[in-house]
């Protein structure tokens, strides 16, 4: 069996500002780190991989530096890596990165399961695994929350639904994208980070697509355009009130009152 | 093609010019600088050094926009339920549809949804779309999006909304990239240009930046907004517009997904049905302290939600979590107390029509958006307060 986990790299926190003069990013001592969902998809796999003794892939497409989060999951007990980094995917939005992933998947080979996280912190979407998914032409699955089994042939997963969890058996090869609670993901560990030190990450360039027509990646690809991005506007006026405990919630009761709340 | 192409000449200081992407997109070689996969076409750089970097616009061929035509609105259902959700979607396509002079149209599909329906015709839609078979039953994703699929070819309109829910976000993405085009994810602001192009406002980065999307060559183009960002519209007393019932073959209706089980989950209120929301955040010292929050919201009859540390605290459900990461709600009257104001939580209630927020930091975020800004100390106001409105509301009974 072998199984897909697409993993990206996104920014080490979400405190980015924006200047409001100039439009531009402050980004002072912006790092990196892995997609937090995606360890729960990495976790889901070295469950399966224990379990059933699948080989696991992760594919992640990115600057030559995502190769960070491939290590890392080198330390988690991932089997190889793959990062798809090239000019021509530059610019992608959902629907090209989702089909630049999904060629990058097919040139890995029949996998069994792919498993994205539930979304990413940076693009915050959701959307990238459905879309892998209809572009390879398999079933999906979203908001995995737990497994039931899995053998050759199907996968029994709960869905997550807003009001009930919903038990659907998915014939393989299908795509999940896994909830928080799946499965607490283990830490990077030492003694792995050791032995895959030397373990090489495969590059998947564009001239190692199957499909070279460069309008369909990256910005040619994007059939969404940013036309400016902008701080959030402060809400209008607002009363200040000052004063002590009480002065304040005898005006506060006074207000709600004057509001027909109470 | 739309591309940045870069003036290697103008380049004076790489370093600088490195350091104005927020995506860390560009790099700098002996070659000079390149942009790499990393960039988002965010135009920052283009903004920042003109002289360096330069956009040049796309001359792709646009498919022709006069083809499609009306607004559509995906029907999420749970069971005979419409989800409310979908009446805020009506509401927001027939003012845009009314701009453009384009019909507003509802796409409904499962098992048996007469009922559901009729009940559409109350909210002002030109027409409902209705594929009614059993194969529709449960939500599975392939005959879900092969009715999707057979609706747009055959109405082709030019906008197609859905709701963020479980299954519009899982829905949404797989018709969107079937007919290869754009998929702009909770708006919290859409509007539409004369030519149909769709303008989205959508929060990126974890709310700490707007974005302002559009899809010019693409059609249809497919937004998904989540559940409290428009107002729905009043239901009215009489029926309009038509109902359209369609056919599909059940050759199209295959799936590799067999339904075992359906397992209800408790029921519990929902924040987002709430109309009066109590907000706790962390000056909550105490777990039992909650108790104040509780008793103002029950006075109020009214519901309690809290920021993110107190569910990591295990202090209240992840389902009372407002924010970004949490539910978006839209009540008529939100207190906060003790409450920062942090992005991440805002984006979850900015919307709401009366905002009072306590807090004893003058120079608290929440009080940027707060219509009134209270400041002091929670543990001094709320017994006081909750005193107050006891005593109020026994005068208005003897009285
Ligand atoms: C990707 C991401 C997603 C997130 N999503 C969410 C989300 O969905 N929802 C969410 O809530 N958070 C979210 N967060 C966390 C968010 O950034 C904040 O950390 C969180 O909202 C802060 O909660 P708080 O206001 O209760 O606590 P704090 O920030 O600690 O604020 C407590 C406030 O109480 C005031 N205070 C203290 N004592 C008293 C007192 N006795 N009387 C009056 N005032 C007092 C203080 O002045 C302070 O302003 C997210 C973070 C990230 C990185
Ligand atoms: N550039 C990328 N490389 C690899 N996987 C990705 C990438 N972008 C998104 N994904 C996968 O898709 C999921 C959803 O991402 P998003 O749609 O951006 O919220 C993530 O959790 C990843 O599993």
């Amino acid at each position: 069996m072998q199984i897909t986990v697409c993993i990206k790299q996104v920014p080490g926190t979400s405190e980015v500002d924006i200047d409001e003069k100039t439009g531009v990013l402050k980004r002072e001592g912006i790092d990196s780190k892995m997609n937090p969902y995606d360890l729960y998809a990495i976790e889901t796999a070295l469950r399966l991989k224990a379990e059933q003794g699948a080989k696991v892939n992760v594919l992640t497409m990115g600057p030559p530096q995502a190769e960070a989060v491939i290590r890392e999951a080198y330390m988690m007990g991932a089997d190889k890596g793959f990062l798809m980094t090239d000019k021509k995917f530059a610019g992608a939005d959902v629907l090209a990165t989702a089909y630049a992933l999904s060629q990058g998947i097919r040139t890995l080979g029949d996998s069994d399961l792919l498993i994205c996280g539930k979304m990413t912190t940076d693009g915050d979407t959701a959307q990238v695994g459905p879309e892998i998914a209809e572009y390879l032409q398999i079933p999906h699955v979203a908001n995995v929350r737990r497994i039931h089994e899995i053998n050759e042939k199907a996968i029994v997963v709960e869905m997550n639904m807003a009001e009930s969890v919903e038990i659907q058996e998915v014939q393989l090869p299908c795509l999940i994208t896994v909830e928080k609670d799946i499965y607490p993901p283990r830490l990077p560990s030492f003694k792995l980070k050791l032995k895959t030190a030397g373990r090489p990450v495969k590059n998947v360039t564009f001239k190692d697509l199957k499909d070279r027509n460069e309008m369909h990646y990256g910005l040619n690809g994007s059939p969404t355009q940013v036309l400016r991005i902008f701080p959030p506007e402060p809400n209008k006026t607002n009363e200040h009130w000052e004063g002590s405990g009480e002065a304040l919630s005898k005006r506060l009761a006074e207000k709600l009152h004057e509001l027909k709340f109470i | 093609m739309a591309k940045i192409i870069i003036h290697q000449d103008a380049v004076k200081d790489p370093q600088k010019a490195v350091s104005v992407c927020p995506f860390n997109a560009i790099e700098s070689t002996e070659e000079g600088l390149s942009i790499n996969a990393a960039c988002k076409m965010c135009k920052i750089c283009v903004k920042r050094y003109p002289e360096i970097f330069e956009y040049v616009k796309d001359e792709a061929p646009s498919v022709d926009k006069d083809l499609w035509r009306g607004i559509a609105v995906y029907i999420d259902h749970i069971e005979e339920n419409i989800h409310p959700v979908s009446f805020e979607l009506i509401g927001k396509a027939k003012k845009m549809a009314a701009k453009i002079g384009h019909p507003v149209y509802c796409l409904l599909m499962g098992d048996n949804v007469g009922n559901m329906a009729e009940e559409l015709l109350h909210y002002g839609a030109d027409e409902v779309f209705v594929y009614d078979k059993p194969q529709l039953h449960h939500f599975r994703i392939e005959p879900y999006a092969a009715v999707f699929e057979d609706f747009i070819r055959k109405v082709q309109p030019s906008i197609v909304l859905v709701g963020g829910t479980t299954v519009g976000r899982s829905l949404a993405p797989r018709v969107a990239a079937r007919f290869r085009t754009g998929l702009t994810a909770d708006c919290t602001v859409l509007d539409v240009q004369e030519n149909t192009d769709l303008d989205q406002i959508r929060p990126a980065y974890g709310g700490n930046i707007m974005a302002h999307i559009h899809t010019p060559r693409h059609r249809p183009q497919f937004a998904t907004v989540r559940y409290k960002i428009f107002d729905a519209p009043e239901r009215s007393n009489t029926k309009s517009g038509t109902l359209t019932p369609c056919k599909i073959g059940d050759d199209k209706l295959h799936s590799k997904i067999r339904v075992l089980e359906i397992r209800k989950k408790e029921k519990v209120k929902s924040i987002e049905d709430a109309d009066i929301i109590v907000v706790a955040g962390r000056a909550f010292k105490k777990e039992e302290d909650l108790s104040m929050a509780y008793e103002l919201a029950d006075l109020l009859g009214g519901m309690v939600a809290t920021t993110r540390p107190l569910i990591e605290a295990g202090w209240s459900d992840p389902r009372m979590q407002i924010g970004l990461s949490g539910r978006t709600v839209k009540p008529k009257l939100i207190i906060t107390c003790g409450v920062s104001g942090a992005i991440q939580f805002v984006a979850g209630m900015n919307n709401t029509e009366n905002i009072i927020s306590i807090n004893r930091d003058p120079k608290a975020q929440i009080f940027d958006i707060a219509h009134y800004a209270v400041i002091g100390d929670i543990y001094e106001i709320l017994p006081d307060l909750i005193a107050r409105i006891k005593a109020g509301s026994t005068q208005q009974g003897t009285s």
